[in-house]
């Protein structure tokens, strides 16, 4: 009982700061609201017996990511935007695209997916650190490795686009 | 009231995509667009999570960890770019930024 | 005994002299030259001797060539009496026609050229007559008529040449495709071309009434004769082929090249038989054309075109011959045609070297003191072709009339009438070239013995050519049909000393005769000089609006509107156009990206959807 009643809270909080990214002027509100849409998040992994996940992503995107990007709004000291008329087929294309593409979305799930079950808090204990770690190390060892190696290169690329700016 | 179906979760997520993908195309600054990426990157990893728990294997969410690490990578580099893009263009508005075109 | 030899002889000669000529001395020029003819004439007798008495066909099976569904042609050569003839007629009086070239070329440019053409000529003459399938024949044809081009054209820095040249061919062309639809109409009905195979068929086949298929047939393959054998509509190139050296018209547009069509008649006479509607007309075309060249011929005043005009008529008489059944007496006119033909061309060809290259008659005359060996073998040679009683020509000539006396009376007045106007022409080209005073201004001499050997030994022949009994060798092919008939001989005869007795008063009695005759007859005479300014008809309603539609409908119209700036131009302005409209996609905007991306993948989930997944 309890488990739908944060569904909907969370599934609500999420949208709304969806919306807000989306609508706001200034981006430090989006970026706020972008923290906002992390947390629901993860309190729905949680609901989803994704414990070790619901941690990272508390971790990573909201304590890394996220702060990564006030710093650079800070930085920047990025304004609120202009009107611009440059892509016009964009603002005009993009609402009936995007409903049409939930809509199928919607539909498909609804209808053409073999029925799924329901979801309910603790019926599957199988989402612990350790679970995920002897996955991890063992069936998909290399991707991990690959991983790693990936967020060396992404930072020796961040260290030498920012660099000149240090001189 | 019984359990919540699992399509909801999956709807939530094509919501939230949606958003992203609205985010993206409506936004003029181009750290706000960013963001509506990482918006997006977050949706999939609901629907990833959503398919383990409805499969019962661990698979969905080491998938969803990978999407993570990626995506933090990614906005490591990208917000580097932003940050050169404003030193030699003086501007953080995506229409100003067109010159490889026809 | 190995038939292809005969023409491989030429053949040689020619890649010989044609490859090399250029850098061996003039002698070893005419040994090739002369030689592979030569050889070609011994090789001939040689090959009669062994198959002498010749009572049936000997055949040699070459390569074959040809093999498509039930077509097969191979290259087949066969001899019979009626290739007995035209062999010894082609390689005989050509080789007297080459050796005769030594002299008349001596000073011309190109000497080796020449040599190497005449044998391709001899080459592909010998091929014609030895084939024995239709389309064998055809390649003799065609290659005879490439070399009429080259050696008309032979002085081809001059434009009446090459313009000459041009004419011969094309006008030949026009002939080929009638042969060509004969050949063509040949297969669909008999399914082959073999000479022997389709006398088989069509000995099953009736004898037409009317114009049936094989009426047309054997009239489009004379369609082909008139071209390549100068018969009214097509005789118009040759007039213009004297453009070329004397020896040429002798040896092709006399003696040998031009008899292919009635050659080609006699050797189909199987065909010809069973299509009596075409016979009546080869023999009426051959009849009128025979009237009309002679007429002509009456007012020409270049000894070489009175001569072009004489050989369009006696190809008439042939045709005359053939066309009425009498095939032998036709080909007996062909070879003594060929005898008196040559000879008056290389005649003229002798006084025209003697004079330093002047053809006109009235600036001729007189020239019997100055060139007695040259008038004497002239004189043989036109009394020969008048018919005059005893030489050659009038054993053919009279052979050809009596037939047509029982065949169509009006052929016989006309054929009669027509030799007394040749009688006329030739002694009056004879009398104006060597009686009266000389008008002109060169130095008249004799020709070398190497020009005159030959006159003699062709003079020989006109008189005493008619002795050889050709029909009589014939009638194992082509039965005799009836015996001489006295009175018409008789009438024949008569008509041609009355030509000569008007000629020798018009232009040695009283030479005003001929003015005032000319005088009183004004508009007729300009009319026949001008040849009934038939070549001008021609040009205006043929050539003019064949090369006005080859202009401006093909060359403009179609070509330069339709294909390049219509298909071709249409199609790189086409993918210009689509090329600018999607340009405008890369805008440089990158939300215009995204959406494009995200209608993309729209399409692409719809479309999975559809068909059930991504399976």
């Amino acid at each position: 009982m309890i488990d739908t009643v944060l569904f909907i809270i969370c599934a609500i909080v999420a949208v709304v700061c969806g919306f807000n990214l989306v609508l706001q002027k200034h981006p430090i509100s989006s970026a706020l609201s972008l923290i906002g849409v992390m947390s629901s998040l993860a309190v729905l992994y949680l609901l989803l017996g994704a414990e070790f996940i619901a941690m990272t992503q508390m971790i990573v995107y909201g304590g890394a990511v996220m702060v990564l990007f006030v710093f650079v709004i800070m930085l920047l000291n990025a304004g609120s935007e202009k009107a611009s008329s440059k892509s016009w087929f964009a603002q005009i294309a993009g609402v009936p695209l995007l409903l049409a593409f939930v809509g199928i979305l919607a539909f498909l799930i609804r209808g053409v997916l073999p029925p799924l079950g329901t979801v309910a808090f603790g019926s599957w204990v199988g989402g612990t650190a350790e679970h995920v770690g002897q996955l991890l190390f063992t069936t998909y060892l290399l991707p991990f490795e690959i991983i790693s190696v990936l967020i060396l290169i992404a930072i020796l690329g961040a260290v030498v686009l920012a660099r000149k700016e240090i001189d | 009231m019984g359990h919540v179906p699992l399509s909801w979760y999956l709807v939530l997520s094509a919501i939230l995509f949606a958003l992203g993908v609205a985010g993206f195309v409506y936004r003029k600054s181009v750290i706000t667009v960013f963001m509506s990426i990482e918006l997006m990157l977050n949706s999939v990893n609901l629907s990833f999570v959503a398919f383990s728990y409805q499969l019962q294997r661990i698979d969905g969410q080491i998938y969803s960890f990978f999407v993570m690490v990626v995506a933090a990578a990614e906005a490591a580099v990208g917000l580097a770019i932003i940050l050169t893009i404003f030193k030699n263009r003086g501007t953080l508005q995506i229409d100003e930024v067109d010159s490889m075109k026809l | 005994m190995n038939l292809w030899l005969i023409p491989l002889f030429p053949l040689l000669g020619f890649l010989l002299n044609g490859l090399f000529g250029r850098r061996f001395p003039k002698p070893l020029v005419n040994l090739i030259g002369i030689g592979s003819v030569l050889l070609s004439f011994a090789y001939v007798l040689f090959v009669l001797s062994r198959i002498w008495p010749i009572d049936n066909g000997y055949a040699e099976h070459g390569f074959t060539w040809l093999q498509s569904g039930f077509l097969q042609v191979g290259f087949d050569l066969y001899v019979d009496r009626l290739t007995a003839v035209m062999l010894l007629v082609v390689t005989g009086v050509g080789s007297i026609i080459h050796i005769y070239s030594i002299g008349y070329m001596a000073h011309e440019g190109g000497y080796y050229r020449f040599f190497s053409y005449l044998n391709l000529f001899m080459f592909f003459m010998l091929v014609l007559v030895l084939a024995a399938n239709l389309l064998a024949v055809f390649v003799g044809w065609e290659g005879v008529g490439l070399c009429s081009y080259l050696l008309v054209g032979f002085y081809f820095r001059e434009g009446w040449a090459s313009n000459a040249a041009n004419k011969a061919f094309i006008v030949n062309r026009v002939g080929d495709f009638g042969f060509l639809l004969g050949i063509l109409s040949s297969v669909v009905v008999f399914r082959t071309l073999d000479f022997g195979k389709m006398a088989v068929a069509v000995q099953g086949m009736p004898v037409e009434a009317g114009f049936g298929t094989l009426a047309v047939i054997t009239a489009l393959l004379f369609l082909g004769a008139t071209g390549k054998s100068a018969q009214i509509p097509l005789y118009v190139w040759l007039p213009d082929a004297m453009a070329g050296p004397t020896p040429v018209s002798a040896l092709i547009h006399a003696a040998t090249m031009v008899t292919a069509g009635v050659y080609m008649i006699a050797r189909l006479s199987f065909l010809y038989n069973h299509a009596p509607a075409t016979m009546e007309m080869v023999a009426t075309v051959g009849v009128l054309t025979a009237f009309y060249a002679a007429t002509i011929g009456m007012a020409q005043t270049d000894i070489k075109k009175v001569f072009a005009y004489s050989t369009v008529s006696q190809l008439g008489y042939m045709f005359l011959g053939v066309g009425i059944g009498a095939y032998s007496t036709g080909i007996f006119h062909l070879m003594t045609h060929s005898f008196f033909k040559a000879l008056l061309f290389l005649g003229a060809g002798s006084v025209i070297h003697g004079l330093g290259g002047e053809q006109d008659l009235r600036h001729m005359g007189g020239l019997r003191r100055a060139m007695p060996i040259t008038c004497a073998a002239l004189a043989c040679a036109s009394f020969s072709i008048s018919g005059f009683p005893g030489f050659a020509g009038f054993f053919s000539k009279d052979a050809i009339l009596s037939a047509a006396y029982t065949h169509s009376p009006w052929m016989f007045w006309l054929g009669a009438f027509t030799a007394g106007m040749t009688a006329f022409y030739v002694f009056r080209a004879f009398f104006l070239a060597f009686f009266g005073t000389y008008r002109g201004h060169q130095h008249p001499h004799e020709s070398p013995l190497v020009m005159t050997v030959p006159l003699m030994i062709l003079a020989v022949l006109s008189v005493f050519g008619g002795f050889i009994n050709v029909p009589g060798f014939l009638s194992h092919e082509y039965p005799l049909a009836e015996h001489e008939n006295k009175l018409a001989m008789a009438i024949s005869a008569s008509f041609g000393i009355i030509g000569i007795l008007i000629a020798y008063l018009m232009y040695v009695a009283r030479p005003s005769l001929a003015e005032s005759a000319k005088n009183t007859l004004g508009g007729i005479y300009t009319l026949v000089y001008n040849k009934y300014y038939v070549d001008e008809i021609y040009q205006n309603t043929v050539v003019k609006p064949l090369e006005g539609i080859s202009r401006f409908v093909l060359w403009r119209g179609v070509d330069e509107t339709l294909i390049d700036a219509g298909i071709v131009g249409g199609l790189s302005r086409t993918v210009r156009a689509w090329g600018s409209l999607f340009r405008r996609i890369q805008s440089g905007s990158i939300r215009n990206y995204a959406t494009w991306v995200l209608a993309g993948s729209l399409l692409v989930i719809f479309v999975l959807s559809l068909v059930g997944g991504a399976r």
